[in-house]
């Protein structure tokens, strides 16, 4: 399976393919090549021009404005919308909220993927309803998913404080999303039913990788359910497994239509993320300079974020990958 | 193999296997169960008797939503937004990736590595400048607004999955095509894009999937009801009717149903593909 590979598997085996280098056809030969090269890409590249790369350093731009959306921004204050940034106690909420869901995205999330993985892994009769059933909900908008779990922990009314009640466990019961201390637990809940079947997919299609001989000779040598798992599966899973946890992350840097849907950020910032701050200053404040600050900064955490995982920790997936590839040949 | 042990056996040391894997799945399906039942009840009924099935049935709330033009429009205007969304991707696309993994020309690398980059910019870091954008050219309330920026963001991902299935395809077929006088367009159109039947399948079903689920463009492009899509409909309907508890669950039943039909029916190439989006990424 090409699946596990993190980068375009080919140029391994792109040289006998490539077509023929152009050095040394004529020059009208490689004009017309040039040239066909460029109608082909031109659709794409306007539209990846215009409407990607040109809004993001049109908002780069901005940034340094104090600008509340109409005419041209006149109003220079240079870095000044950054140093608001990092002083707003909100932003470094953001901050501190993106860095929650990751750790328990990948210290609570994951592992249970993970083991769901593992099990539906085995011939259990069912399983195939059971990994059509776990992934069911990530099919679904964030919106339906946010507005039937407001509904569900709606306080008192909803289907979890009755089933509180009813089995005598008033007390557990409570706010859910209205409270400050519980708003995130809450939140990761759902996104815990949301999400962990899409990563127990990706763990379920390593496994599927993973030779059963291997599985076979270790028993064979002594080795127990536990050892196996320690010493085969999560090894030769480690691919699969950074590309899930960095998903992860770059998912907790953008998330917002379900926290949009559910609290708008509230109560009183406890579930704001930084797309939704964002939002109430772009569009509900109009100060779009420093809403445009905001995104940049999303932008820079993001892309140092990707440099960093792509040069620690996924590399020497890539260089493993086209090793055996090359071994294979 | 070692020898099995016994059936009986078996059986007992999975039987907490079986435990937990049929908890985790009540757990999941509880609240989608509970949806479409509490939508067959008023919310009276609700609020006295959550738990138990509905007596009298009320369907209602389901037809009301049914027979209302409203939700037709809506689910209308998604999948209109969703076709032409993946109709502009994949087309824009399968040209680009055919001229990345075909031809070797100066750049080509560099504008490779553009879309690769691309595929980490999260929307909402574009998403105040492109609203401007709109706004300027005068797309807001207009269809295109959001399915050109879609398609934009759509590309990389697209582009990636595209360009590594391209290149699988042997090169002797290209030659063997040119020399019976086929041109590099001829060549892609009726031998490269027929034989790449399955990779189109797999980045359309992830276009289509991404444009149904989007809400933050549709929410700031469309502010007349005339282009709401299911997400910004979820979302009104339930502040217009925050205390008919029932009949949001209806509705919001009712604006699952597609997404689930899509997932019934193409299960296997919709896992695929977002397993293969995800991991090419």
């Amino acid at each position: 399976m090409t699946t596990t590979y993190v980068q375009d598997p080919t140029p391994a085996t792109a040289p006998a393919k490539r077509p023929p280098s152009t050095a040394g056809r004529p020059l009208g030969r490689r004009f017309t090549d040039w040239l066909t090269a460029v109608c082909f890409t031109l659709p794409a590249l306007l539209l990846f021009g215009a409407l990607v790369l040109a809004p993001i350093l049109y908002a780069l731009y901005v940034s340094l404005f104090n600008w509340g959306g109409f005419g041209a921004p006149s109003d220079y204050v240079g870095l000044d919308n950054y140093s608001r940034l990092l002083r707003d106690p909100v932003f470094r909420g953001d901050l501190w909220r993106s860095l929650l869901m990751v750790l328990f995205s990948v210290c609570v999330q994951l592992p249970f993927a993970l083991g769901m993985a593992v099990l539906l892994n085995q011939k259990l009769r069912g399983r195939a309803l059971y990994r059509m059933l776990f992934f069911a909900p990530y099919v679904l908008s964030e919106v339906i998913t946010g507005v039937l779990f407001s509904m569900i922990f709606a306080p008192q009314a909803g289907l979890a404080d009755k089933a509180l009640g009813a089995v005598g466990l008033d007390g557990l019961g409570g706010l859910w999303f209205a409270d400050q201390n519980h708003v995130l637990p809450t939140l990761f809940l759902v996104m815990t039913w949301k999400y962990f079947g899409f990563h127990m997919m990706l763990y379920l299609a390593g496994l599927q990788g993973i030779p059963a001989e291997l599985h076979e000779a270790a028993r064979i040598d002594g080795a127990g359910p536990w050892q196996r798992f320690r010493h085969i599966t999560l090894p030769l899973l480690g691919p699969t497994v950074r590309i899930s946890v960095f998903l992860s992350v770059i998912g907790a840097i953008q998330l917002f239509d379900l926290v949009w849907v559910v609290t708008q950020g509230g109560p009183d910032h406890h579930s704001e993320t930084m797309a939704v701050t964002l939002f109430q200053f772009g569009f509900q404040r109009y100060q779009i300079g420093y809403a445009s600050a905001i995104s940049i900064a999303m932008f820079l955490i993001s892309l140092v974020f990707a440099l960093v995982y792509q040069r620690w920790v996924l590399r020497r997936d890539t260089e493993g990958a086209l090793t055996t590839m090359r071994a294979h040949r | 193999m070692s020898a099995p042990p016994p059936t009986a056996r078996r059986r007992l040391r999975s039987a907490p296997l079986y435990a937990i894997v049929w908890l985790v799945g009540v757990v999941m399906v509880t609240p989608l169960l509970y949806a479409v039942v509490s939508g067959f009840k008023s919310t009276d009924q609700l609020s006295r008797n959550p738990f138990g099935l509905p007596s009298p049935w009320v369907a209602s709330n389901y037809t009301d939503v049914l027979a209302s033009g409203a939700f037709w429009r809506m689910l209308g205007a998604s999948t209109l937004i969703a076709v032409g969304t993946t109709v502009l991707t994949v087309g824009a696309a399968a040209l680009a990736a055919f001229a990345l993994a075909r031809f070797a020309f100066r750049g080509r690398e560099l504008l490779f590595t553009l879309f690769t980059v691309g595929l980490m910019f999260p929307f909402a870091v574009a998403i105040l400048p492109l609203f401007i954008l709109l706004r300027t050219f005068g797309l807001l309330d207009n269809p295109w607004g959001v399915i050109l920026p879609q398609a934009a963001f759509g590309l990389p991902v697209t582009v990636v999955i595209l360009r590594g299935f391209f290149r699988e395809i042997p090169g002797e077929l290209e030659e063997a095509a040119t020399l019976d006088g086929c041109s590099a367009f001829g060549f892609f159109w009726r031998i490269l894009l027929p034989m790449a039947r399955p990779a189109l399948g797999t980045v359309s079903i992830l276009a289509v999937v991404g444009s149904w689920n989007n809400f933050l463009l549709p929410l700031l492009v469309f502010s007349k009801q005339t282009w709401w899509t299911i997400p910004i409909g979820v979302q009104q309907f339930q502040g217009q009717y925050a205390t008919d508890i029932a009949r949001v669950f209806a509705y919001l039943v009712l604006a699952m149903v597609p997404a689930l039909a899509f997932y019934a029916v193409a299960e296997r190439q919709l896992i695929g593909g977002i397993t293969l989006g995800a991991t090419k990424g």
